[in-house]
């Protein structure tokens, strides 16, 4: 195999990796990215039920009803709310007053089904998404963040 | 008293740094000896000057002295020693001086162990080691300050977060960190080899134990987080695609190809500067993963807080980095080529394409994980990018991959045959169909079995093919066959043991995938959930104190066909301080599966359970562990020994090698 012919090969190679990988990323992108809405953003975009969502906000006060297995609460960011449904036990530090994402769909009856709820193990802690949120809603004060968060998901 | 000297230390250190990384360069470039010979000296300096730091700031964490910040934020006198040493490391400031430390050990191990190297190579290597130590204690220094003080000190410290204090988590990020910190070493030489303008089977020699063993801590570590992600978190999951875990595969990938390529470089010569190039990419992604953890640019449970100062020293960083070797690389790398020529059907086509395969793993998961900080910074929405996406990029480019890796090792150099490697591998292929068509039978043909089938016959392909070339290789059924396996190399041995491990992996990652199941309920005692041919009874929460938490304890009984096998006791715990509630899961293991528990809230009429069957899980990290203890059998080859250079060097000026008759 000569010099040239090598390299012709080495370029097609490449090329095809390239090529794969770039098919592999675009199918995958369109399928699978998901947005993160606000309470506020959810209230005017009307996402369809079915698309994969993040939602997030803070959990309203007395908002959280267990029933068995199921828990519906609200979250807000201090403009709009969501109520939130979701099957499971919550993460540890899931409580009134802190900041969680969920993730799952829209449901039609307006509440949002989640399959996964995130909480921050910080009592201070908010997800990042949420502070950004918050802090578009003009509710939010730079410097309250607390550092060290510690993971902490509940999935199905 | 004991944490200023740490401090001053640590300025001193930065110095010598400096020292470091000028004099050497200088002196390689005019071959002035004496300032080449600086550089050895200067690393040990560096590594006394360091350590003397790090142990100044663990002895301020053991005597629990909350007048310094870090202490005081992370540390708590009830703690037990083991988490107050690893609370050192469990913070930002910390993490970041166990970083340092580990760059100072691998600098004067080099130092130690590389008097065997060209006096030039050497004194670069530890020039461009410096430079990172100095970017580094700079760092450290100037933002990010572990013996910072407060006045007045307060009487007791905050605490560890709970889920922290685990002895999987102490060990995980220095486990990690080895791994990161040895790219720089591969790096080094790498920038080193670049300057020389020279990259030949010698280089591959000296720069492979430092790849084998940064990719052993760095798969050690990965698989150690995982492990501890999930018997600590609750949820059963061993590997959730988190950008954390993103980062710190990324580097583990760019190095498993840079194995493989320096493989071609040292036996044939051929991809020198594709080598280089990846020798850059795994350290500029241990970088990548250094700092998208540390910076708080990545929503995740690993993130410090962000602070923007931080981010721009950390962006300058990376930059000149990443951009100045790179920069190097365009310009040196030309001069590089040269070397076997080879047909695409040969063992180094075959390596080739694993690297094609492992650094296009490399570029879509990296584009997963930094797009959604790519479109946060450029405003166009908060996106996540998750599973879906990375099983649906990486799974196609494995399956190639673990195929190909049956049959690789059966190709000869330069040019093979594919249908004579193919044909050696019947036996392999007979029993993966076997495999195929059993795990249909079972279990249908949706979709999920396909996989689940794809999966099993991978894991089958992989290991027998792995064994049929071990075997043939040992002529193992033949008289003799133990001297053989005596004598054939380590490096050998290594590649048998670590491709099987990855087999038993696929094999543990299918089972757990396809065959997990779950149930949540609300129990009240004497009820009872049937499993997996398991009968689970809940017979009720008890109050039960511990040292710094009290925990409410269920009591699960298990039985199997009537009879009692274990009482799993699950627990739910409320620490005092910090105070936080935290999940303690309780796991029954039957050969390589396991029932796992994990109590919930109380409920009106009883208590949330949550129970996971995982099948063959363990052989996850089974499998991981063989994989790492290949590549320390790998790493004990003699060729790659400490003293080896020299004589390898005296083979390439050709004189009669003592090792010649191996």
């Amino acid at each position: 195999m000569t010099r040239k012919s090598r390299r012709l090969y080495f370029v097609l190679l490449g090329l095809l990796g390239l090529g794969a990988g770039l098919a592999l990323v675009l199918t995958a992108f369109n399928d699978n990215i998901v947005f993160f809405f606000s309470p506020t953003e959810v209230a005017a975009k009307h996402p369809k039920p079915d698309q994969r969502l993040r939602v997030g906000g803070l959990v309203v006060d007395g908002s959280v009803q267990k029933n068995g297995t199921e828990v519906v609460f609200t979250v807000t960011d201090m403009s709009n709310v969501l109520p939130i449904k979701y099957v499971g036990i919550l993460p540890d530090l899931f409580r009134e007053g802190q900041g969680i994402i969920a993730e799952g769909h829209m449901g039609p009856d307006g509440i949002f089904a989640a399959n996964e709820v995130l909480a921050k193990h910080d009592e201070k802690y908010m997800p990042k998404e949420v502070a950004d949120a918050l802090k578009k809603s003009g509710r939010w004060q730079e410097g309250s963040n607390a550092k060290h968060p510690a993971p902490e998901n509940a999935q199905r | 008293m004991i944490t200023e000297l740490g401090h001053f230390a640590l300025a001193l250190a930065l110095a010598v740094a400096l020292v470091q990384s000028v004099l050497p360069m200088i002196g390689a470039a005019r071959g002035n000896g004496a300032l080449m010979d600086v550089a050895r000296p200067a690393a040990f300096a560096q590594f006394v000057l360091v350590i003397a730091a790090f142990g100044a700031l663990v002895h301020a964490f053991v005597t629990s002295d909350f007048s310094v910040v870090g202490v005081y934020n992370n540390s708590h006198t009830l703690k037990p020693l083991l988490y107050k040493i690893s609370g050192v490391w469990g913070n930002h400031e910390g993490s970041l001086l166990l970083w340092i430390t580990i760059l100072a050990v691998f600098g004067a191990a080099v130092a130690a162990l590389g008097r065997n190297l060209p006096p030039t190579l050497r004194a670069r290597t530890l020039a461009v080691q410096g430079m990172i130590s100095v970017g580094f204690i700079a760092f450290i220094l100037f933002t990010s300050n572990p013996f910072l003080r407060i006045d007045p000190a307060p009487a007791e410290g905050l605490g560890l977060n709970p889920i922290l204090q685990d002895p999987g988590l102490a060990f995980h990020p220095p486990m990690l960190y080895m791994g990161y910190v040895g790219f720089s070493i591969v790096f080094a030489f790498a920038v080193a080899a670049l300057i020389e303008g020279r990259v030949d089977a010698t280089w591959a020699r000296w720069v492979r134990p430092w790849t084998l063993a940064a990719w052993i801590f760095l798969t050690l570590g990965i698989g150690l987080g995982s492990w501890w992600s999930y018997y600590t978190l609750g949820w059963g999951g061993w590997w959730a695609w988190d950008p954390v875990e993103n980062v710190s595969f990324l580097p583990w990938l760019a190095g498993t190809a840079l194995l493989h390529s320096a493989i071609v470089v040292e036996k044939r010569e051929a991809l020198k500067s594709w080598t280089v190039l990846l020798a850059l990419v795994a350290f500029s992604m241990s970088l990548l993963g250094t700092f998208l953890v540390r910076s708080g640019l990545l929503t995740s449970p690993h993130a410090f807080a962000a602070d923007p100062t931080r981010g721009i020293f950390v962006l300058a960083l990376l930059g000149i980095t990443i951009g100045g070797s790179l920069v190097l690389y365009a310009i040196r790398a030309p001069y590089l080529e040269g070397g076997g020529a080879f047909a695409p059907i040969s063992r180094e086509g075959g390596l080739l394409i694993n690297n094609l395969l492992l650094t296009t793993c490399v570029a879509t998961v990296l584009l997963g994980t930094v797009y959604p900080i790519i479109t946060d910074a450029l405003d166009v929405g908060k996106i996540t990018v998750g599973r879906p996406y990375f099983d649906a990029v990486f799974v196609p480019l494995m399956v190639p991959l673990v195929a190909l890796m049956g049959v690789g090792p059966l190709l000869s150099w330069k040019r093979a045959d594919v249908t004579g490697a193919l044909a050696r591998l019947k036996i392999a292929a007979a029993i993966v169909a076997v495999v195929a068509v059993s795990t249909l039978a079972v279990s249908g043909t949706s979709l999920v079995a396909l996989g689940t089938a794809l999966g099993f016959s991978m894991a089958a392909w992989l290991g027998i093919s792995t064994i049929l070339e071990w075997a043939e290789r040992t002529r193992i059924i033949r008289a003799g066959a133990f001297q053989r396996v005596i004598h054939l190399p380590r490096a050998a041995h290594g590649m048998t043991v670590a491709h099987f491990g990855m087999a038993v992996l696929i094999a543990g990652i299918t089972a757990s995938t396809a065959g997990r199941q779950e149930h949540i309920q609300t129990m009240t005692p004497g009820q009872s959930v049937e499993m997996a041919g398991y009968t689970l009874t809940f017979k009720g929460v008890a109050t039960v104190p511990g040292p710094n938490y009290t925990a409410n304890r269920a009591t699960i009984e298990l039985t199997r066909d009537g009879r009692l096998i274990d009482t799993l006791q699950p627990e739910r715990r409320v620490f005092r301080q910090p105070p936080q509630e935290t999940t303690f899961i309780r796991i029954h293991t039957r050969w390589f599966s396991e029932l796992y528990t994990v109590l919930g809230d109380p409920d009106d009429n009883g208590y949330v359970t949550r129970f996971f069957y995982e099948p063959l899980v363990t052989l996850i990290w089974y499998g991981t562990l063989l994989m790492a203890l290949g590549g320390l059998i790998s790493l004990t080859d003699r060729r790659y020994r400490v003293g080896a250079p020299r004589r390898a060097v005296s083979v390439a000026a050709g004189m009669p090698a003592p090792e010649a008759a191996e």
